[in-house]
């Protein structure tokens, strides 16, 4: 019989081979525990997880938030909330064993006592197993709170912990502008080392998104013809078909740019145009998506105009129903300029990318729900056939569908059935639904079992998020200096007529 | 959950008759709707005994997401002579009739007889989608339907525990990863215990520990000796140990295994109480005094610590038990998959029951 080595300092060999890997014991403590966000994906996910046996061998869960209440009280929401929104129906069994020993500490963030509160709770659970649990800490909160309580773990001494880790989880948004990400950055770096800092982009958790890498750098066919010489231009695509439902608050302070395209579409056009890493470590990864951000030009403020475009849905028609515009949405202000569609035109001036316009375009209210990327190759250099009689031969498109229906799609030139040499444009399709048997994991099941295991691979690092900022920096000064009215569409629409003007002659947008 | 379907049946038909309703059967799903696409993971061939055909029909219903897209079903008779085949195409009716993707799975059934047994490659090898992995699964014998099969398959899909013998299990399961990539059920069983142990010891400060395990207990379901077994093999391996021939009787089964640092006691224990298929709990004991145990309990497994200076602790580990369905669902999942573990622990384990 072979041996293995064991090696049992540097390694665990009983963890080689095994579809799951360890995770050291953990206690998450989650700040802004009764929050929208917590009820409805953190604890939920955290149920799946143990539903699977994927959380921690040992694993402990603290609910923080400002207002108090006993610790059978939070589990009872706990349970409630996983009920109403997990994935699964839930397992009494598996339920009870999560919230067995459930705390949670309540009062407002700035209170010293709410970690003096969480800091015993925390050496109680080590006491108790005899080990020093590692600590995550997860800051479900207003983005206000965030320095302060990164700074409130630091002053009471929960930034480290002998023989363990402490990793400290940041929702998004990072800033709203750059001045903010920057300033958020410092006070956060001031207390945390950038490898203890997880800041969340939840679409880097969807498996479609990841599947972006995989494509590129699984398969030899695309890489060769990934650039400059071969891609006319791309298309990504984030359109929802809801409105802003009870979120107006929020999202009338933050806009279409700020809410999709600085985070998210941003990632899937780093994920789209970097070079292929040396690995796939985190900061191999991280590495060249910044380098894509840093090789975008952020525009001067006369260069706005022409290079993006704004709007706001008016009152329409989506799927056969009459909705409010935007303005008449429940407490939106009557004069809100705030825009539900956001389009750019932005270039990679890198020598794989230059003079391949990319287009984002997200918005709200648009007549379907879909997030795509759509590669549009050149054209051939001569056709040969005779085009009369049929729409003719088309470029090729790779359409990467991020949801729904999630899968890759290739648009092929076909003849036409008959005596006549005519084409016209047919699909390949690949599905993930068919061929794939799992369930994929809900984004935040994924990111909260990273975060655990110190994997930062699909979170955001600060000169990451600083670059976003500074592309994005630029085009929200000039939309708050300009003082004309935003541009509208029609909801149930494929968004407003002045997005064609950011395309180049002969191209359109795909239908939505 | 209700299920859009559409069946076509013939009796005395032939591979090239069903091959065709199949893709009849596609036409006029998308004719209905565009919606419908034919999930293309993996062909799955089953052998079972006529008798026993709705029951594993039944089983395979219950492994949910897990179906295979293309299931073909051999019904043996004794005493048939001819054919009989149904062939349905299903789909999600909730998925239909939202508009969603329609993900279609396909089942045939084929009724046949012994005769068929021998050459049972040429019926089945026009009817699985080409360029798909083809997995057979056994799971009433038919020892020589495998070996007609395994020409066109790439994985077979057994479960060690339902042979009598654990040695007769093993050297089947060798004899048979020889030739293809064999997804074993009792070793699947044996993986939430597998996860555990290998986290328990995961922390640096217990992982030392490993050097110096003097002594191994696992218990097991009647019946389930392979997996305990297999599970030994893995650890066993995964440590550098050389393993001892397991001698013993009525479920209890001892041996000795030689590590660096010393001789690890192994033992096997039946424990008569679990009624299901697999492992009932693992106790690993260190030369310094660790004792560290998982037994089944509510929610996971209960967890028991005693450190070398007395110090006790007990935890649940959480899982929801995944059912004698979930099992077999992993085994079809893990068909697409290559776990060299098995491999290891299965060689291991035929230094300890076939010396």
């Amino acid at each position: 019989m072979t041996t293995a080595p064991p090696r049992i300092e540097e390694e665990n060999p009983l963890a080689e081979g095994l579809e799951r890997q360890p995770i050291r014991p953990t206690i998450l403590t989650i700040f802004g525990a009764t929050g929208d966000l917590s009820r409805r994906k953190l604890l939920p996910a955290l149920y799946n997880l143990a539903h699977d046996g994927a959380l921690p061998e040992r694993f402990q869960l603290i609910g923080s938030s400002r207002s108090d209440m006993p610790h059978g009280d939070f589990g009872d929401l706990a349970r409630e909330s996983i009920a109403q929104y997990s994935r699964r129906k839930p397992d009494d069994k598996v339920l009870d064993g999560l919230l067995e020993h459930v705390r949670f500490v309540g009062g407002s963030f700035d209170d010293s006592s709410v970690y003096d509160k969480v800091g015993a709770l925390l050496d109680e659970f080590d006491e108790e197993a005899g080990i020093a649990y590692n600590r995550v800490f997860y800051l479900s909160t207003a983005p206000s709170f965030f320095p302060l309580i990164v700074e409130k773990l630091g002053e009471h001494g929960l930034d480290e912990h002998e023989g363990a880790e402490v990793r400290v989880v940041i929702e998004k948004p990072i800033g709203t502008n750059l001045a903010e990400a920057k300033d958020l950055n410092r006070r956060v770096l001031a207390v945390l080392d950038e490898s203890q800092v997880f800041r969340i982009d939840h679409y880097l958790g969807k498996e479609t998104v990841q599947n972006i890498l995989a494509l590129r750098f699984a398969n030899e066919l695309f890489e060769p013809i990934w650039n400059r010489n071969y891609v006319d231009y791309v298309q990504i695509t984030a359109a929802e078909d809801i409105g802003i439902g009870s979120r107006a608050g929020y999202y009338d302070q933050a806009g279409a740019l700020r809410d999709l395209v600085q985070n998210h579409m941003l990632q899937l056009l780093t994920l789209l145009c970097m070079e292929p890493p040396v690995s796939f470590s985190a900061d191999d990864v991280r590495d060249e998506k910044v380098k894509v951000l840093h090789s975008i030009h952020p525009p001067h403020p006369a260069e706005v105009e022409e290079m993006a475009v704004r709007a706001q849905y008016a009152k329409g028609v989506v799927g056969g129903e009459e909705v409010p515009g935007y303005r008449e949405e429940q407490d939106v202000p009557a004069d809100s300029d705030t825009e539900t569609y956001a389009a750019l035109r932005l270039e990679v001036d890198n020598w794989r990318w230059a003079g391949v316009p990319i287009y984002l375009r997200a918005g709200k209210r648009l007549g379907r729900k879909v997030t795509e990327i759509a590669v549009t190759m050149k054209p051939v250099p001569h056709l040969a056939f005779d085009q009369e009689g049929s729409v003719g031969v088309q470029p090729n498109q790779i359409v990467l569908a991020v949801q729904p229906n999630e899968g890759v799609t290739i648009s092929l030139g076909a003849k036409i059935p008959g005596t006549r040499m005519r084409i016209r444009p047919v699909n390949m399709e690949f599905l993930y639904g068919t061929s794939f048997l799992s369930e994929s994991p809900e984004a935040y099941e994924r990111l909260i079992t990273d975060a655990m295991r110190g994997d930062a691979t699909l979170f955001t690092r600060d000169d990451e998020v600083e670059a976003q900022w500074t592309i994005i920096d630029p085009i929200l000064a000039a939309w708050e200096a300009a003082d004309g009215e935003v541009a509208d569409y029609d909801a149930g629409s494929g968004g407003p007529a002045e997005a064609e003007r950011l395309l180049r002659p002969g191209e359109r947008w795909r239908a939505i | 959950m209700s299920e859009s379907g559409a069946v076509w049946s013939e009796r005395d038909t032939s591979p090239a008759d069903i091959e065709a309703a199949l893709r009849d059967l596609l036409k006029q799903r998308r004719a209905e709707g565009e919606a419908y696409a034919p999930a293309r993971v993996l062909n799955l061939v089953v052998i079972a005994d006529r008798d026993w055909r709705g029951e594993i029909l039944n089983r395979l219903e219950k492994v949910g997401r897990y179906h295979a897209s293309r299931t073909i079903l051999c019904a043996v008779e004794q005493g048939r002579e001819e054919i009989d085949a149904v062939a349905t195409m299903e789909a999600e009716e909730s998925d239909v009739t939202a508009g969603r993707l329609a993900i279609a799975h396909e089942e045939i059934v084929l009724d046949i007889g012994p005769r068929h047994l021998e050459h049972l490659d040429r019926i089945v090898d026009p009817l699985v989608v080409t360029d798909l992995p083809t997995v057979v699964w056994s799971p009433h014998g038919h020892p020589d339907a495998v070996d007609a099969l395994i020409g066109i398959a790439q994985v077979v899909l057994l479960d060690s525990v339902i042979e009598p013998s654990p040695r007769a299990a093993i050297e089947r399961a060798a004899e048979l990863a020889q030739r293809a990539y064999v997804v074993d059920l009792a070793w699947l069983r044996s993986t939430p215990w597998r996860e555990r142990v290998a986290a328990t010891f995961d922390p640096p400060q217990w992982r030392a520990e490993l050097a110096s395990i003097a002594g191994v207990t696992v218990r097991y379901a009647p019946g389930s000796e392979v997996a305990a077994v297999l599970m030994l093999g893995w650890l066993g391996y995964r440590l550098g140990w050389k393993p001892g021939p397991l001698k013993g009787e009525d479920g209890h089964w001892t041996g000795v295994a030689t590590a660096d640092d010393g001789d690890v006691s192994t033992l096997t224990n039946a424990d008569e109480s679990m009624t299901i298929p697999g492992l009932a709990g693992v106790t690993i004991e260190t030369r310094s005094g660790l004792c560290i145990s998982l037994d089944r309990g509510p929610g996971g497994l209960t967890a028991r610590r005693t450190t070398p200076d007395g110090h006790e602790s007990s935890w649940t580990v959480m899982g929801a038990s995944r059912g004698e369905a979930g099992i077999l669902g992993e085994g079809i999942r893990q068909a697409l998959l290559r776990d060299r573990g098995y491999g290891q622990a299965l060689a291991a384990a035929q230094e300890m029951v076939c010396p």
